[in-house]
């Protein structure tokens, strides 16, 4: 690990000023969607999940999650929900942040031929929940063949090519040398999304949705805290990814860092923040595989600022960080003064 | 009691009679058609003569509608072409957009309710050459209620400022394909698709789950119906919610319903499984003026909307190729499912790379479940070509074709969407007589308007709206068209045995019309005059709605 992670005062899970953010899980048919879902919310650690399915398979929920099933929304263990959205998927996203409590997070699963690029933009029609990522999953054993398909070939590319980060799926049933051979193939067909290998869908929550941010100024700022204090979770000492985090107590240039975090080299799979801008306002930023933005915290206001990355073991290049953290403090001064 | 009913002719579509001038008409059923000496020996009867001078086709049957034909006369029709509302009132078109905004605001005047919003429908900006319809145009029908104008093919909405503002749209950052945006950053108040109509669509009175159970809208739906010899009518993908159920229950129950309503239950997100037992549950309910228990699915978009699944070389204009809406896994589960269970699926295809996949899932639930006479059909089918009719014929499938794209958008097809060759061949109603796959035609109504002596019309003129003959070669014949949208529609939904024909057994539906389709001329078959129906032995004449 590159560092320990900072002494906690107060966890902040999604400030109630910014919106809903939505993970758009695509993928062909038996990809593993539903297994990543089920994964996930097994580790939710204490984070509200909305899960919006839209699938033609049995009960996309494992039976013993279930808690209550009201007809219209399924109640699940830890405070997370699950609806179907049919032909009304913006009709039921837009009546979630209404919730009570809000969810702190939705995991959107597509049906097996939906493209996840389109059901992507249709978020930007609602002002109160934001694209956080596109994820697709990617059957080891099968993909290439489902990409060559007369009829599915062009749906599976057009899935791939959008995706932030594909979750290489059922790797163990493949030898080294495929592998290899497919993530070759993996750089060209999903050309601007970052690749992890996984078996039966096993990802750390953080990996996928950002760790939760441990910041110094949380207690006095009750506006970013989210409804839940809770222990840290378990997923981020999986094995296969590490995670670095840092105080960013300057004032920097928001969108220059997001961007730079999004650099390929520096190995970050996931990075969540919020900083100081250079007028000193909050702003949150988020990087999911190649996808990188920031949102203005409206009126809110953090002492200082947090950042946390997650990358593959032994592929995170925490002093590149770092050097872009300072860079993007040293620009922010720079412009300060002019 | 029987009636023997004279008429000046009536055209049976038996083989064995195909020409009377009496039917006998018992209990809601015909005895026979032929001479009154042949009917008399029935014993005692009532000659009833009201239609000695009009001519009795089977009632017409509609083989692919929506209800919604029926609901969307709540709103204000502002169409290019003239059409007739439920109350036989025909709204000629408006043909610019200051027609369209003076329509609506005489609209909005009538109404009391300072904020009720004003909606419109029909509306097809294609005839208007480059012009489109702004928020700045629907501001001027209003700036104080939402307006909202729906397109003809129901995939684009316009809306005013208010509405927008209603919706949460009026804002920059809205980046998505289907929003286009102005100079100001901000949306022009064109949405297009599903997705970015909806957070509009209900604040401008278009809401889905208000709309799916909505009795006066089959109410008015039935008037339709008898203004155009309509005496079945198909519901062609509804939810079928228990609620909407219950409600098409009570209303085609009433005494004076004058229709038969056949209503298709559509895949959503059930398992396959769970879906053909909903539908055998749904069989179970069945009255005799709501037939329940048939599956819808749809494969593919639309053509116009270059969502439907082209094979090569694609899109004439060059874009991209259209979408599935359901896996070929779920579709073949679906029919191997419903083969083994009776229950009758139709396909929604329009491009022809989405109907050779259906053709290939149906030859492999077949080859699991070979069942003989499932009449599984294709519907729209537009893009169909010989090799593929073939492949239906030797699947069992049946067919119910779109000629009226040809009449409303066959010129775009030939200059934009697929070009000249294939818009020639789209429709290929000739191809499928001669292949011997069982034959229907529809309006998809309200896309386009319920009438199917109009749809007749286009199966045998091909005509565009600029008035081209598209694809000579697939026109058909009068007598073929009038069977097809009688007897042909009632094979696809395996009703066949029962109305279709005016022969001894089946029920006493009837089209009653004014002139005759087969002296009118084939040019004029559009215009053939409906007197109204008898359906089940009851009479309605459209003119006492």
């Amino acid at each position: 690990m590159c560092s320990r992670p900072l002494p906690s005062e107060g966890r902040i899970g999604m400030p109630h000023t910014l919106p809903l953010p939505v993970t758009v899980i695509g993928g062909y048919l038996g990809a593993g969607k539903t297994t990543l879902v089920n994964h996930l919310l097994r580790h939710a650690g204490g984070r509200r999940l909305a899960v919006l399915v839209n699938d033609f398979g049995e009960l996309p929920i494992d039976a013993d999650l279930i808690e209550a099933d009201d007809g219209e929304v399924l109640s699940l263990a830890g405070g997370c929900i699950c609806c179907s959205f049919g032909a009304d998927l913006l009709a039921v996203l837009m009546k979630l942040p209404l919730r009570r409590p809000p969810p702190d997070h939705v995991l959107l699963e597509a049906s097996g031929v939906a493209l996840p690029g389109a059901i992507a933009a249709s978020l930007s029609l609602l002002a109160d929940v934001a694209l956080d990522g596109v994820v697709v999953l990617a059957d080891a054993e099968s993909v290439r063949a489902r990409a060559a398909d007369r009829y599915m070939g062009d749906t599976v590319a057009r899935q791939l090519a959008v995706a932030d980060l594909v979750v290489l799926n059922k790797v163990d049933l493949i030898d080294g040398g495929a592998r290899a051979e497919l993530h070759g193939w993996l750089a060209i067909m999903a050309r601007h999304a970052k690749v992890v290998d996984a078996v039966h869908a096993r990802l750390p929550l953080d990996a996928l949705l950002g760790g939760e941010l441990v910041a110094a100024g949380a207690r006095s700022e009750p506006r970013l805290l989210s409804g839940a204090l809770h222990a840290p979770p378990a997923a981020a000492a999986d094995a296969v990814f590490e995670r670095f985090e840092t105080l960013v107590e300057d004032r920097v240039d928001a969108q220059g860092l997001a961007a730079a975090l999004a650099d390929p080299s520096l190995g970050v799979i996931r990075a969540k923040g919020i900083v100081l801008d250079r007028e000193g306002a909050a702003v949150a930023l988020q990087v999911v595989g190649s996808r990188a933005g920031i949102s203005p915290l409206g009126s809110a206001r953090a002492a200082g600022g947090r950042l946390v990355c997650i990358g593959l073991r032994g592929q995170l290049d925490c002093a590149a960080i770092r050097a872009a953290v300072d860079r993007a403090a040293g620009s922010g001064a720079r412009l300060k003064e002019s | 009691m029987t009636t023997i009913y004279r008429a000046k002719r009536i055209l049976t579509m038996n083989p064995g009679g195909p020409e009377a001038t009496h039917v006998a008409v018992r209990e809601g059923r015909i005895l026979g058609a032929g001479r009154l000496e042949e009917l008399s020996g029935w014993g005692e009867y009532r000659l009833d003569e009201r239609f000695a001078d009009k001519v009795l086709m089977p009632g017409l049957v509609e083989g692919h509608s929506h209800l919604f034909e029926g609901s969307v006369w709540a709103y204000v029709y502002v169409g290019y072409h003239e059409r007739m509302d439920p109350d036989g009132r025909v709204w000629p078109g408006a043909t610019s957009i200051e027609a369209v905004v003076a329509r609506l605001r005489e609209a909005a005047q009538l109404l009391a309710d300072p904020a009720q919003p004003v909606v419109g429908w029909g509306l097809d900006p294609i005839y208007f050459g480059a012009a489109r319809v702004s928020r700045a145009d629907l501001d001027r029908v209003s700036t104080e209620r939402p307006v909202g104008v729906m397109h003809a093919s129901f995939h684009i909405l316009n809306v005013n400022s208010k509405a927008l503002e209603r919706g949460g749209l009026l804002r920059k950052g809205v980046e998505h394909p289907g929003v286009p945006l102005g100079n100001d950053g901000l949306p022009t108040g064109e949405l297009k698709g599903p997705d970015a109509m909806m957070p509009v669509a209900p604040h401008v009175g278009f809401d889905r789950e208000l709309l799916a159970a909505d009795p006066r809208g089959l109410e008015l739906f039935a008037r339709l119906a008898v203004r155009t010899g309509v005496t079945t009518a198909t519901d062609l993908a509804s939810l079928l919610p228990q609620n909407a159920v219950d409600m098409m229950l009570r209303v085609t129950a009433q005494p004076d319903y004058p229709l038969r309503v056949v209503s298709l239950l559509r895949l959503m997100n059930q398992t396959p499984q769970a879906l053909v037992e909903r539908a055998l549950a749904l069989r179970a309910l069945s009255a005799d003026r709501l037939r329940l228990g048939a599956l819808k699915i749809v494969a593919d978009g639309s053509i116009q909307g270059f969502s439907a699944r082209l094979r090569w070389p694609g899109y004439y204009n060059g874009a991209p190729n259209g979408l599935w809406y359901t896996p070929p896994e779920a579709m073949r589960a679906v029919y191997t499912r419903a083969l083994q269970e009776g229950v009758l699926v139709h396909t929604h295809t329009n491009g022809d790379e989405a109907t050779e996949l259906v053709l290939d899932c149906m030859q492999d639930a077949l080859q699991a479940r070979p069942v003989r006479d499932h009449r599984f059909t294709l519907q729209h089918c537009q893009l169909a070509d010989a090799a593929q009719f073939r492949r239906m014929k030797a699947l069992g499938m049946c067919v119910n074709l779109f000629p009226n794209h040809h009449f409303y958008w066959g010129d775009q097809h030939y200059a934009m969407t697929v070009g000249p060759e294939r818009a020639e061949r789209m429709n290929a109603c000739a191809t499928a007589l001669a292949t011997g796959v069982p034959l229907a035609i529809h309006s998809d109504a309200p896309v386009t308007p319920l009438s199917p002596l109009f749809t007749a019309w286009c199966a045998v003129n091909r005509r565009t709206a600029s008035g081209r003959v598209l694809g000579e070669h697939e026109r058909i014949g009068v007598e073929d068209a009038l069977r097809t949208i009688t007897l042909g529609a009632a094979v696809t939904l395996r009703l066949d045995h029962e109305i279709g024909s005016i022969e001894c057994g089946k029920r006493a539906d009837f089209a009653v019309l004014e002139d005759d389709p087969l002296e009118a001329g084939p040019e004029n078959l559009k215009d053939v005059r409906v007197w109204g129906t008898v359906q089940d032995g009851r009479v309605f004449e459209a003119a006492a709605l």
